[in-house]
C-alpha cells in the first residue's frame, strides 16, 4: 500500500516543488530527472511485487482525508467560477454549481455516515495503467524540459508560465495514479475532477482566443461528465449504500445499472467519443507535451479505464449494446474523417478517438476475448500515439508548420526523427506491430459476439491504412542532394524521450506474448474465471514476422545504402523535360517545380458532414442508453 | 544467354514528326501486324524500355528532351530512327530550327527509311534492333570482366 | 488431382511452404502468359508465346541497374519478401487473417516504394494504389470472417477440409470477392495504379521509376500474389478438388474476360462501388449466416 500512496503523493510533491522553485535553474532539471526515473521505477516495482498475486485491497479510512478532499473540491469549484466569470462564460458556472450542490448535499447528509472499507486497491489492470502513466508520463515530462523553452522562443507573445506548466503536469500525474488505484468511488470522482481542471488549464496555457475557447469547451464537456458522474454515485449510495468499486461490481445488475451508465457516460466524455469529440480536436492548440500526455496516452485512457471497469455491470443489457455501438460509430466516423485532414495534430487526434472507440466497443461486448483485446489496444495505442505526438511537436518547430503537405522529404531533413516517426506510425497500423495484433484479436472477439461490429472494424481499418500510409509516404520521399539536415537543432531531452518511446513501441510488440500471459490473462482469470485459449501458432508467426522485419529492414538499408555500388543514378521521369529532379521545363521555356500532394477527398470524407452525421447517431444512442437504464 | 531478342520493349518518342510515322508505329501494334507476338511491348517510360524509336527530325526544342529520355534508359539500349525525317531531316533539313535527323543528337543504331515508314519496315527495324541489343549486351558483359 | 492434394497434405509445414515458394513463380508466370495470349486472341491478334513473362523477367534481370535514389529498392525487396511470406502462410494452412494482414503489409511496402522516389507519376500511382487498397480491404476481411462463420475456424488447413463447398453458404461473399478480385489482379476496370503490359496509366503508375531487376522482382511478386489469390478462390470450392481447381482457374479467365470488356473506372467509382458492393453482397451474407446460426 505504501507504494500506492507514494505514487499518488510523490508527483504532488514534485508539482509543488516545480511551482515554488525559481525558474531556469539547474536544480529543477535534476529534480525532474530524479522524479521521472522514480515514477518509472515504482510501477515496475509494483508489477514485480504483484505479478503472482491477485487483487489486493487496502484500507485507508481517514476522516481528515475526506475533509481535505472536500475542501479541495470546493476550492476547485470556486476557482472555476472565478475564471469563468472572468472570461464571461456562464455555462461552467452553472455546471459547477449543480455539481457542488449535489456533492455538498450528499456529503452533509449521507456522506458522514458513509463507511468505506477499502479505499485503495491494486490489480493487474491498475498495474498496466500505472506502468503506462509512470513510464510514458515521465518520458513526456522529460521531453517537456527541452520543449518548453523552445515553445516560448517560437511564441514570444505567450507569457512564460513554465513553472505553472510543470506544476500542472505533475499534479495531473498524481491524479491519474489516484484514479487507477482508488477503490472508493468518491476518491475516483475527486481525482477525476482534478484531471478535468488540469486538462482545461493546460489547454488554455497559451491564453489566446482560440486556446481559451478550446479550454472552455473541454471544461464544459468534462464538467458535464462530472455532473453525471456525481449523480450516478449519489444515486448509487442512496439506493444501495455502496461507494466502492469492488462492491459495486458484485451487486445485482438491475439495481446498479443507472449509476454504471452514468459513470460510463463520464468515461465517454473523457475519452472524447462521439458526440463529445470536439473538445479533443480543439485541444490540439495546446503545447505538444499536453497533447501527448493528456490527450492520447493517459487522461483519455482514464475514460476508457472507467468504462472497462463498469463493463461487467452493463453486460448483456441494451445499455451495453448502445455503448458498443457508440464506440463502433466513433471508431468508423473518426477514421473516415481523418482521411480528409491535413493538419498533423488533428489527424492524430481523430486517430486517437478512433482507437478509443474500438476500446469502448470492446468494453460494450465484454467477452473475455473483447476485454483481452481492449487491454492490448490500450497498451499499444498509448505508446505509439504519444511517440507520434512528440515527433509532430518537434517537426512543427523545425519546419514551421503542422501541415502534412509541408513534410516533404522529411527523411532528408530530419532522418533519425523520421525513422522514429515511422516506428510510431508502423505501431499504429502495420502488421506485425501492436495495433494490428490488437485489431486481429478484436476482430475475432467481434465476430463471435456481433458481426455488425466486425464489419465496422473492416471498413474502419481500411480507412486507417489509407491515412497512415499516405502520411508515411509523404515523409519518406527522397530527393537526391536536397536541403540541410536540421537534426542538430533537436534538444537532448527530446531525443531521450523519443528513443525511450520508440524502444518501448518495439519492445511491447516483441514482449506481447509475455504481457498477455503475465498480466492480461491473470486479470481475465479474475474477471471471468477462465482465460481465452491462446493460439500459440499465431503468436509464433507474429513473432517471426516482427523479428524478420527487424532483421531484414536494417540489412536492406545497409546493403542498398552502403554496400551496393552497382547502380547508376538517373533523374526522375518528368516527360523528358527535366531541369533537375524537381523542376521541369514547362510551356514558353518556363521553369516549373513539381508539387506532390496527397488525396484528401474533402468532398467525401469532409469533417463537417461526417461529424454531423456521427454526432446525430451518437446522441440518439446515448438517449437510448440512458433510457434503458432509467426504465 | 541473352533474352533481349525475346522481349524488347519499345519506347516511342515523337520529335517534331508530322505524326505519320507515329501512326504507323502504333499500327504495327494492331491485330493486322501485331508486334506483341514477338514479345514487343510499347511502353511509355524510358526506364522500362530497350529500344528508343524516334520519329521526326529533331529540332532545337526537342533536342534536350531526346537526350534526357535517352539518358534515363538503362543499358543496353538501341536507338531506332523511324522515317526519313528521323534519318536525315528529309525535306526539312534546311529549316532554321531543324537539326536534321536523330543521329545529330544520339548515336543511332537502326535506320528505318520511308515516308511514312511501313509497318513491315518498322517490324523489320525492331527485329534488327533486337540483334544489335544482343550484341551490345554481349559486349557489355565482356567489358565488365 | 486428389492424389496431388493428398501428397501435398502429407507434407509438413515447411514442405508446403517450400512447394509454394518454389513453384508459385512458375505457375504465376504461366498464368500471366495465358493472360496475355487470351487477351490477344480476344482482340483478334496472335499474341506472345505463353512463356513470354519469363522472357520478360529474365531480360529485365540483364538490364543495367539504374535508380533514382539509393533506397527505393529496399521497399521492393520487402514487398517481395512479405508477399512470399503471406503466400507461404496461406498454403501452409495457417490463419487466413494473418495472411490478409501480411499481404496488406506487403502492399503497404510497395506503395511506400512508389512514394519514396518523389516523382509525380509514381506518387500519383502510389496514391491510386492506396485508394485501391482501401477499396478492397473491407471485402477481404469479410471473406475471412465469412469462412470463419461457416467452418468455425480461421485456419486455411481446416477451411480447406470442410465437408461442404463453402460457396453454398457464402454466395454473397464470393460475389463480393469476385468484384474486388478484379482490383487485386489489376485488371480493368480497376487497373488504376499500375496497368499491366500494353495498357498505360499515368505513364507506368507506381512502377515508373523502377527498372531492370527491381521491375522484374515486382513482376515476380505479382505472380506470387496471383497464385495466392487463385488459391483463395479455390478455398470456396475446396470440398471437391477437381471442381475447385477448374473453377479457380475459371475465375482467373473470367477476370481476363472482364478486363477486355471494360474501360478503366475513375477512382471515385472504384472506391465507392467496391464499398457498396461489399456492403450489399458481403455484409448481407454475413448477417444471414449470423442469423441462422
Amino acid at each position: 500500500m505504501k507504494a500506492l500512496i507514494f505514487l499518488i503523493v510523490f508527483p504532488l510533491g514534485i508539482a509543488v516543488l516545480a511551482a515554488v522553485l525559481p525558474p531556469k535553474i539547474r536544480l529543477r532539471r535534476a529534480i525532474a530527472v530524479i522524479a521521472n526515473i522514480t515514477l518509472c521505477v515504482v510501477p515496475i516495482y509494483l508489477l514485480v511485487t504483484y505479478l503472482d498475486k491477485g487483487p489486493a485491497f487496502f484500507q485507508l479510512e481517514s476522516h481528515v482525508i475526506n475533509i481535505f478532499m472536500l475542501a479541495i473540491e470546493v476550492f476547485i469549484a470556486g476557482f472555476i467560477v472565478y475564471i469563468s466569470i472572468r472570461a464571461k462564460r456562464y455555462l461552467p458556472v452553472l455546471l459547477v454549481a449543480v455539481q457542488s450542490l449535489i456533492m455538498l448535499t450528499f456529503e452533509f447528509t449521507s456522506g458522514s455516515t458513509m463507511q468505506i472499507e477499502h479505499s485503495l486497491f491494486v490489480d493487474k489492470f491498475s498495474i498496466i495503467m500505472a506502468l503506462i502513466v509512470g513510464i510514458i508520463g515521465s518520458a513526456i515530462c522529460l521531453y517537456a524540459i527541452g520543449y518548453i523553452p523552445e515553445y516560448h522562443e517560437h511564441h514570444k507573445e505567450v507569457k512564460d508560465r513554465s513553472r505553472y506548466f510543470a506544476f500542472l503536469l505533475y499534479l495531473f500525474l498524481s491524479a491519474m495514479f489516484g484514479i487507477v488505484f482508488s477503490n472508493s468511488l468518491m476518491w475516483i470522482y475527486f481525482f477525476w475532477e482534478i484531471t478535468t481542471i488540469c486538462s482545461a488549464l493546460l489547454i488554455g496555457y497559451r491564453n489566446d482566443k482560440q486556446s481559451v475557447e478550446s479550454s472552455f469547451r473541454a471544461l464544459n464537456m468534462n464538467l458535464l461528465g462530472g455532473v453525471v458522474f456525481a449523480v450516478g454515485i449519489v444515486y448509487l449510495h442512496n439506493s444501495t449504500h455502496v461507494m466502492e468499486l469492488d462492491k459495486l461490481l458484485r451487486l445485482d445488475q438491475s439495481i446498479v445499472l443507472l449509476p454504471a451508465v452514468c459513470i460510463a457516460f463520464a468515461g465517454l466524455v473523457k475519452a472524447a467519443q462521439l458526440p463529445f469529440s470536439s473538445w479533443l480536436t480543439g485541444a490540439m492548440v495546446a503545447p505538444t507535451p499536453v497533447s501527448a500526455l493528456l490527450h492520447s496516452s493517459t487522461m483519455v485512457k482514464a475514460g476508457v479505464y472507467i468504462i472497462l471497469r463498469m463493463s461487467p455491470v452493463l453486460e448483456n443489457t441494451a445499455a451495453a449494446k448502445m455503448l458498443m455501438l457508440i464506440g463502433g460509430v466513433s471508431f468508423l466516423v473518426t477514421a473516415l474523417i481523418a482521411i480528409s485532414q491535413n493538419n498533423a495534430k488533428k489527424v492524430l487526434a481523430y486517430s486517437t478517438i478512433s482507437n478509443l472507440g474500438l476500446i469502448v466497443a470492446c468494453a460494450g461486448i465484454n467477452t473475455q476475448a473483447a476485454v483481452w483485446s481492449a487491454l492490448l489496444l490500450i497498451i499499444f495505442h498509448a505508446v505509439a500515439k504519444s511517440l507520434l505526438f512528440l515527433c509532430v511537436g518537434i517537426i512543427e518547430y523545425k519546419l514551421g508548420s503542422r501541415d502534412i503537405e509541408d513534410m516533404d522529404y522529411l527523411i532528408m531533413r530530419l532522418p533519425k526523427l523520421t525513422a522514429v516517426m515511422m516506428i510510431g506510425m508502423a505501431g499504429m497500423f502495420i502488421a506485425p506491430f501492436g495495433m494490428i495484433i490488437s485489431k486481429f484479436v478484436t476482430l475475432k472477439a467481434f465476430i463471435d459476439a456481433n458481426p455488425g461490429m466486425a464489419i465496422i472494424l473492416a471498413y474502419g481499418s481500411a480507412a486507417t491504412v489509407f491515412f497512415w500510409t499516405k502520411w508515411m509516404g509523404k515523409i519518406i520521399s527522397i530527393q537526391h542532394g536536397v536541403t540541410e539536415v536540421m537534426e542538430h537543432l533537436v534538444s537532448r531531452w527530446e531525443w531521450i524521450t523519443l528513443y525511450i518511446l520508440a524502444v518501448a513501441t518495439v519492445f511491447v510488440c516483441l514482449a506481447f506474448p509475455f504481457i498477455s500471459f503475465g498480466l492480461i490473462d491473470p486479470y481475465l482469470l479474475e474477471k471471468f474465471g477462465t482465460i481465452p485459449v491462446a493460439d500459440t501458432f499465431n503468436f509464433i508467426i507474429v513473432f517471426i514476422t516482427i523479428l524478420g522485419l527487424l532483421i531484414i529492414l536494417p540489412l536492406c538499408l545497409l546493403y542498398f545504402g552502403f554496400v551496393n555500388k552497382n547502380y547508376k543514378r538517373v533523374g526522375t521521369y518528368l516527360g523528358g523535360g527535366n531541369i533537375d529532379n524537381v523542376t521541369f521545363e514547362g510551356a514558353m521555356a518556363s521553369s516549373q517545380p513539381i508539387g506532390l500532394r496527397n488525396y484528401y477527398m474533402e468532398k467525401y470524407f469532409g469533417e463537417t458532414r461526417l461529424l454531423n452525421a456521427g454526432v446525430f447517431v451518437a446522441v440518439t444512442l446515448l438517449f437510448i442508453m440512458f433510457g434503458v437504464a432509467v426504465l | 544467354m541473352s533474352w533481349f531478342k525475346r522481349s524488347p520493349w519499345v519506347l516511342h518518342y515523337n520529335a517534331t514528326s508530322c505524326n505519320g510515322c507515329d501512326i504507323e508505329v502504333f499500327a504495327s501494334l494492331t491485330p493486322m501486324y501485331d508486334l506483341e507476338r514477338f514479345g514487343i511491348i510499347s511502353t511509355g517510360n524510358p526506364k522500362h524500355a530497350d529500344i528508343l524509336a524516334i520519329t521526326g527530325s529533331v529540332n532545337v526544342k526537342s533536342e534536350q528532351v531526346v537526350k534526357n529520355i535517352y539518358d534515363q534508359m538503362p543499358n543496353p539500349k538501341v536507338v531506332m530512327a523511324v522515317g526519313i525525317c528521323a534519318t536525315s531531316g528529309c525535306v526539312f533539313q534546311d529549316c532554321y530550327n531543324v537539326l536534321g535527323g536523330v543521329d545529330k543528337v544520339l548515336p543511332v543504331d537502326v535506320y528505318v527509311p520511308g515516308c511514312a515508314a511501313r509497318p513491315e519496315s518498322i517490324i523489320d527495324g525492331v527485329l534488327k534492333a533486337c540483334e544489335i541489343l544482343q550484341e551490345k549486351h554481349a559486349r557489355q558483359k565482356k567489358e565488365k570482366r | 488431382m486428389t492424389s496431388i492434394i493428398e501428397i501435398y497434405q502429407s507434407l509438413g509445414l515447411f514442405g508446403r511452404m517450400a512447394v509454394f515458394v518454389v513453384m508459385a513463380p512458375f505457375i504465376g508466370g504461366i498464368l500471366a502468359g495465358l493472360d496475355r495470349k487470351l487477351t490477344a486472341r480476344m482482340q483478334g491478334r496472335v499474341g506472345p508465346p505463353i512463356r513470354q513473362p519469363f522472357f520478360d523477367a529474365l531480360k529485365l534481370f540483364q538490364k543495367e541497374r539504374i535508380v533514382v535514389n539509393k533506397f527505393q529498392n529496399v521497399y521492393i525487396v520487402l514487398f517481395c519478401v512479405f508477399t512470399i511470406f503471406s503466400g507461404a502462410l496461406f498454403f501452409a494452412g495457417a490463419d487466413i487473417l494473418l495472411t490478409v494482414f501480411s499481404l496488406a503489409l506487403a502492399g503497404t511496402f510497395f506503395i511506400l516504394g512508389g512514394f519514396c522516389v518523389g516523382s509525380p507519376y509514381s506518387h500519383l500511382g502510389a496514391e491510386r494504389e492506396l485508394i485501391q487498397m482501401m477499396a478492397y480491404e473491407p471485402m477481404v476481411i469479410l471473406v475471412a470472417m465469412g469462412m470463419y462463420q461457416v467452418t468455425g475456424s480461421f485456419k486455411v488447413a481446416e477451411i480447406a477440409q470442410y465437408h461442404a463447398p463453402l460457396i453454398l453458404y457464402l454466395p454473397g461473399v464470393f460475389a463480393g470477392f469476385l468484384y474486388i478480385l478484379t482490383i487485386k489482379f489489376r485488371k480493368s476496370p480497376f487497373d488504376l495504379a499500375i496497368s499491366h503490359h500494353a495498357h498505360q496509366e499515368i505513364v507506368r503508375g507506381l512502377t515508373t521509376e523502377f527498372s531492370g531487376p527491381a521491375l522484374a522482382v515486382i513482376e515476380i511478386t505479382h505472380w506470387y500474389e496471383n497464385v495466392l489469390l487463385v488459391g483463395m478462390v479455390y478455398l470456396f470450392f475446396a470440398a471437391n478438388p477437381w471442381v475447385g481447381f477448374i473453377l479457380a482457374l475459371g475465375t482467373y479467365f473470367f477476370e481476363i474476360f472482364i478486363d477486355n470488356n471494360y474501360a478503366r473506372f475513375k477512382w471515385q467509382l472504384t472506391l465507392f462501388s467496391s464499398w457498396l458492393f461489399t456492403a450489399v453482397a458481403g455484409v448481407s451474407n454475413i448477417i444471414v449466416l449470423y442469423a441462422i446460426r
